[in-house]
């Protein structure tokens, strides 16, 4: 199952062992962890609240993963991504890829982050001192999408 | 609401309206509203009778035509996206029966 999503948190090392155990063909492995920060937009951040769409986030994680394997010679990609409440520090996404070399691991671990990060739908709402407020879409966001 | 099963004897224009759509009828579509727009509506989904072949940007100038938040939030110029089953959809694609219609925010996770 290349896509996860799930209010537990995750263990990079057990998920990255799951990978690659069965494939013998793997020279490499990336990944990357998006964590909560302390801090956005000026404001000190107590708590997030991250929300989803049950049937179409799986579906376009799917897509993105498909696309990157498409893309790029991979053997294979694993996205986890929380759902519920999390605290500054906790983990809210892990996306790792298996390939022969190190370049095509390293570009489709990122190719994959920037599409989710602009397709797949997935919403953050902060808690601030001044109360809640919702996570504005980026405009960079997109723009490192668009590199693709 | 927009029923066209009100009674049919009072208004010559739902008359043609009835007549025009007889070969189709209408539609139920389920319309789910997500995140910030959840909140601003004050609703997480409601089901719609529309007439069928209705286009996605005519179910919006419906919305719209509520105003208040609809019609602020669904202004023209205004981000938001909208999906059919699943799928993200500009405004001149096609709603049919029982389809699910999402309308939300830009996204923000990761």
């Amino acid at each position: 199952m290349p896509v996860r999503i799930q209010t537990a948190d995750f263990d990079i090392a057990s998920e990255v062992a799951a990978l690659r155990a069965a494939d013998a063909r793997v020279g490499a492995v990336a990944s990357f962890i998006g964590t909560v920060r302390d801090v956005n937009d000026d404001a000190a951040i107590r708590k997030l609240t991250l929300e989803h769409y049950p049937g179409m986030t799986e579906k376009a994680l799917e897509a993105i993963v498909a696309e990157a394997k498409a893309r790029f010679p991979i053997y294979d990609a694993l996205v986890v991504h929380r759902v519920g409440e999390l605290k500054p520090q906790d983990q809210i996404v892990l996306v790792v890829v298996t390939s022969a070399h190190r370049a095509d691991a390293f570009d489709a671990c990122r190719f994959l982050m920037d599409y989710l990060k602009t397709r797949a739908p997935f919403w953050k709402k902060e808690a601030t001192p001044q109360g809640e407020r919702w996570v504005e879409a980026r405009a960079s966001d997109d723009e490192a999408a668009a590199r693709w | 609401m927009f029923s066209y099963n009100t009674n049919a004897g009072e208004c010559p224009a739902f008359c043609f309206l009835k007549m025009r759509d007889s070969s189709s009828t209408e539609t139920n579509v389920r319309v789910v509203y997500l995140a910030r727009l959840r909140e601003a509506f004050a609703s997480a989904g409601e089901t719609l009778d529309v007439a069928a072949d209705t286009s996605v940007g005519a179910l919006l100038d419906r919305l719209r035509g509520r105003g208040g938040a609809f019609a602020v939030e669904l202004a023209p110029g205004r981000a938001y996206r909208v999906a059919v089953n699943h799928v993200l959809s500009g405004p001149e694609t096609i709603v049919r029966a029982g389809d699910e219609v999402a309308v939300f925010p830009p996204v923000t996770g990761g």
